[in-house]
């Protein structure tokens, strides 16, 4: 079974899926709804059989395929996952079934607030779901710089489409600024692309974009710097980091809830896994160089995104500051290089995926019941709706990473990490996680707690269909919580290999001095 | 060879020897002159009403045979590059007297005219919905021209015109002296400025265009014609081997030899659209009958970039320390002004012409690299940028309202909703010109720029990505008037004929081949590039 092209399966099973359901007859709308879902649940299936295959300790890439596809430009279609590409492609296959779940009946209309939404075609919308799966798992599965980029900018089509033909009012704008912020920095990598083909002609003998062989290349030096930061700002737009997040919130409140879950949850951890992936180990050098930077990017985006949640009336752009915030986290522990905090931010995306997943369709759910995304519009909910009102807080606690649930492992391992190697950035990052309880807890209170509203009186609990897409995700929450160590076991050699290229090794623990100091004194 | 041939010449009797000429090597535009010349006798001693019928397959047949003649020539020359035939022949020709060169490049851009012009052929020929005046002659709102329009006259003389234009196309890049090529420029011009004042619908915007076309057409002519003057009085040939080997001896005027180049580069220039050259292209797009808009965006841009290419390979490639910071600074006020210039457009092709304008500025950052990759990048894109370029035209001419094309913007609103299909594929126009992967546009944008990088040219390549960031912005503008705006109660309607069809989705077909699976096209014109160009 070994021998078996598992990642070229799971990309072109869904694109095939998307042009299958697309081709579909207009009125059959539940037949394409039905297709669409067999197939993303084949799909994670197939992708959770391969991960029983996944040799934790083998070699790091694994189930790896090469084939030329453009050999004038020395371009393979070259697939393989490590430890971190797998759990985050778990992500994405785990996601989509669920998500085309909730959408079930939502898809049709365009969401948000619109006074009368105009019916627009379902089964478009799902066969664009299926197109953005199949280059998700690409985009994670790439091993060549050249065929990363293209699933890199072609995944932002499905998206771009998806926001502005099934979002709310200002979804054209929204989708627009969505699109432009993401091709301009999309435009900057593609620079420092074609500019590692020459590059690795002079260092390697043969020009190149296998990952693997780009990593011997040692550039250094201001070529080493410029391409880092033409990867860099691509990969910080998608993140996103501020201060080039301005996209995410307008996106966030205009897109369906459904699709959201997609583009927060998996696409934008394309930018944090880039930077782990690309920016530290082909630009060791240049990486350091960055770091003080980048990590008071990061602390300002984790403190930045929390005041301004706190500040949010529409839940929707709530959840999508939280989700700056966070992202400041991930990659305060990327760039902390330590083992600790790299692993903590690869465990991060995947929590952060889920429980931010889980809140964006509990708050899609809210929407469609009331027809509007503002906080003040909610109000005595768990009176009424009590799994919903249970469901959100769950979800989100875990985003304010409570001991138990699956973000509190990562939250910590992250500022641990950190903290070994930079304490102030640690210190300061810290604050996030009080600004964390002030905002969730705080929304909870004001959406779920407190007597019933007159208009939420009639409000209905979860559906049979909305739990079954929830109920996935919280027990997943809980359990990796409780357990994270399966995941960390897969994360942790691909972490360490990539830090050992980087060179960095992890600092000896400085407390055994003090303590033997301390010991000393009567 | 021209001594030769005055050798041959009996001494002492001042006698005008004949030119030798290699038939084989020049005949797709033999035969394409030649069914342009029978084209004019139909048009002649054929009844009207039968007309249509034979012009249009015989425009057909003379494509498709010197396409054919194309591909055997390009396969002689590939046989003897590898010893299948004779070793002595070279495989680089210069036939008639070396007046036209026929090599690997040239051969491969020829190829590509005569296919795109097919394509064009396609849409000029639909009679769904005409796109031609009735009547060249009936003053548009007379009575002469409602009369003409009444009796329902089909004009055919655009073909044989059009086959004139194309037969200029195919010698333009092939001339390898400096006269041949002004020729080549001229024939191929001036059916074109008849062409542009066709247009059925719109005929005052349509004349204006001719008009604009013609003059500064035939001012940038006289440039050329300047520029080849002042070169012959430095080289003393108007031959580009004969001007390079001259450079090479670094003798002569040299005032005179930089005037010439810059002279000859403005009248190339201007042909190709590049600022601050372009002037005409957004008014002569606009007014023209938008099948012929597809011609020249595709067909004149591949010759012009064809002769663009020989004249600074061959000619002034010892030269090019000179020429290429004046070629940087126009490649970058090319891709710069076309992108921005383009956003503020409302007319979809106005809009498509300043988008050609940046999409020639992306062109010349490959011929800048001066080296194989570069030549060979263009060429591929050039092919990529034609096909996608006559898709799209040929979907503005399908999306129709009582006035004929629809080509406002506005008109467009929600076209997606009522027609998702030719909005899709415009779309996908779209996308391919904004270069985003698994689209022709980006292996063709990826090819040149990876030349230009190769070439020590990376600002600019970032240049180039900035401008395609600002370029993507109004392609993508057109993609949320489409799908994410209402429509219109009383929108365009999409009339799709049998040809314009076909046209459209060879377009398709095109761009998406070259963007998922370029390899075999890449080869071709890595293969092609690899002769270069012949002296």
């Amino acid at each position: 079974m070994t021998d078996f092209p598992w990642l070229t399966v799971l990309i072109a099973l869904p694109a095939v899926g998307a042009l299958l359901v697309g081709l579909l007859p207009r009125e059959n709308e539940s037949l394409a709804k039905r297709a669409a879902l067999g197939i993303s649940l084949v799909e994670a299936v197939l992708a959770i059989v391969m991960t029983t295959a996944f040799k934790v300790g083998g070699d790091r890439f694994q189930f790896t395929e090469k084939y030329w596809w453009i050999k004038q430009f020395g371009v393979h279609w070259a697939v393989g996952v490590d430890g971190v590409a797998l759990v985050l492609v778990l992500l994405s296959v785990i996601l989509v079934p669920l998500v085309i779940i909730a959408s079930w009946d939502e898809a049709g209309r365009s969401g948000g607030t619109d006074a009368a939404p105009p019916k627009r075609s379902a089964k478009i919308y799902f066969a664009l779901i299926l197109a953005l799966e199949a280059m998700m798992v690409g985009v994670f599965a790439a091993t060549d710089v050249f065929l990363f980029y293209v699933f890199f900018e072609a995944m932002l089509i499905p998206v771009y489409f998806i926001i502005g033909s099934y979002g709310g009012p200002q979804r054209s704008y929204a989708a627009v600024k969505f699109l432009l912020y993401s091709l301009f920095g999309g435009l900057l990598m593609l620079v420092a692309v074609v500019w590692l083909y020459p590059l690795s002609q002079e260092k390697l003998g043969h020009g190149t974009f296998m990952f693997e062989e780009l990593n011997k290349m040692h550039v250094d030096g201001m070529t080493a710097k410029w391409l880092f930061l033409g990867f860099f700002v691509a990969f910080a737009i998608k993140a996103p980091m501020v201060p080039v997040h301005t996209w995410l919130p307008d996106a966030a409140a205009q897109s369906p809830a459904g699709a959201l879950v997609l583009v927060v949850g998996v696409l934008d951890k394309v930018g944090t896994y880039g930077m782990l992936r690309f920016c530290l180990e082909l630009f060791p050098g240049a990486a350091k160089w960055a770091t003080p930077v980048v990590l008071a990017f990061a602390v300002v985006s984790i403190v930045y995104g929390a005041v301004l949640a706190i500040g949010q009336v529409d839940l929707k752009r709530l959840v999508a500051y939280t989700s700056v915030s966070h992202f400041g986290f991930i990659v305060l522990g990327i760039f902390a290089m330590t083992s600790q905090g790299q692993s903590g931010a690869t465990l991060y995306m995947v929590n952060h995926g889920f429980s931010t997943g889980a809140l964006f369709l509990l708050v899609g759910f809210m929407i469609s019941r009331r027809n509007s995304a503002r906080i003040d519009a909610f109000g005595g909910v768990q009176k009424v709706a009590p799994v919903l009102a249970g469901t959100f807080l769950v979800a989100g606690l875990s985003g304010l990473s409570l001991p138990g649930l699956s973000t509190f492992v990562s939250e910590l391992m992250v500022l641990i990490g950190t903290f070994s190697r930079h304490r102030l950035p640690a210190v300061l990052a810290a604050s996030g996680i009080v600004l964390a309880a002030i905002y969730i807890l705080w929304t909870y209170q004001r959406t779920m707690g407190g007597p019933a509203r007159e208009e939420v009186k009639g409000m209905p609990d979860l559906s049979l269909r909305e739990k079954v897409a929830v109920a996935p995700i919280i027990a997943i929450i809980v359990a990796m919580g409780l357990f994270p160590q399966p995941v960390l076991k897969a994360i942790n050699p691909s972490v360490k290999e990539g830090l050992a290229r980087v060179e960095v090794h992890d600092p000896a623990p400085k407390i055994t001095g003090n303590v033997a100091e301390n010991g000393a004194r009567p | 060879m021209v001594a030769a041939g005055l050798a041959a010449a009996p001494s002492g009797v001042e006698k005008f020897p004949a030119p030798i000429v290699e038939y084989h090597l020049v005949a797709p535009m033999l035969l394409v002159f030649g069914a342009a010349i029978v084209g004019v006798l139909v048009e002649a001693f054929v009844g009207r009403s039968h007309r249509y019928r034979v012009q249009a397959p015989l425009a057909a047949a003379g494509l498709v045979i010197a396409f054919l003649w194309t591909v055997y020539l390009a396969g002689g020359l590939a046989w003897t590059g590898i010893g299948f035939l004779d070793p002595d022949e070279k495989a680089f020709h210069a036939a008639a007297m070396g007046a036209i060169g026929v090599d690997g490049p040239t051969l491969l851009i020829q190829g590509t005219i005569l296919v795109l012009a097919c394509l064009s052929l396609l849409l000029i020929a639909e009679r769904r919905h005409s796109s031609f005046a009735a009547q060249a002659a009936a003053l548009p709102g007379t009575e002469a021209e409602q009369e003409t329009m009444a009796s329902g006259f089909t004009q055919t003389e655009v073909f044989p015109l059009m086959m004139f234009a194309v037969g200029g196309m195919l010698m333009f890049p092939a001339s390898n002296d400096l006269l041949t090529m002004f020729a080549a420029l001229e024939i191929m011009s001036l059916p074109l400025y008849l062409l542009c004042g066709l247009a059925r619908r719109r005929r005052l915007l349509s004349q204006e265009a001719a008009v604009k076309y013609f003059l500064l057409g035939a001012f940038s002519s006289a440039f050329f014609l300047y520029g080849t003057a002042l070169l012959y009085g430095y080289a003393g040939s108007v031959r580009l081997a004969v001007i390079s080997a001259q450079l090479g001896r670094d003798a002569g005027s040299e005032t005179l030899m930089l005037a010439g180049v810059a002279l000859l580069s403005v009248g190339l220039l201007f042909k190709i659209g590049a600022v601050p050259f372009h002037m005409w292209k957004p008014d002569v797009y606009q007014g023209a009958p938008t099948p012929i808009t597809a011609l020249m965006a595709s067909c004149t841009l591949v010759s012009a970039f064809g002769a663009l290419m020989r004249v600074y390979y061959v000619g002034f490639e010892t030269l090019r320390w000179d020429w290429r910071p004046f070629t940087w600074g126009v490649a970058i006020l090319t891709m710069i002004a076309g992108a921005i210039i383009a956003i503020t457009q409302t007319d979809l092709k106005r809009l498509l012409a300043y988008s050609s304008i940046a999409h020639a500025g992306f062109l010349l950052t490959g011929i800048i690299a001066v080296t194989r990759d570069g030549l060979a990048g263009a060429l591929f894109y050039l092919v990529a940028y034609g096909f996608t370029t006559i898709g799209a035209f040929a979907v503005i001419t399908m999306v129709r309202d009582g006035g004929g094309e629809a080509a406002h913007l506005s008109r467009w609103a929600g076209l997606g909703r009522r027609s998702p299909v030719v909005a899709g594929v415009f779309s996908f126009f779209l996308l391919a010109f904004a270069g985003i992967p698994l689209t022709s546009g980006f292996t063709g944008k990826f090819a040149v720029f990876k030349a230009a990088v190769e070439g020590h040219a990376t600002p600019l390549v970032v240049v180039g990505v900035l401008s395609s960031a600002v370029a993507a912005f109004f392609y993508v503008r057109v993609i949320v008037v489409m799908f994410f705006s209402e429509p219109e109660a009383d929108g365009p309607t999409v009339v799709a004929g049998p040809m314009t069809a076909a046209a459209v989705t060879l377009g398709v077909a095109a761009t998406v081949v070259l963007g998922v699976l370029p390899q075999p096209m890449l080869d071709l014109a890595g293969h092609a590039a690899t002769q270069m160009f012949v002296r």
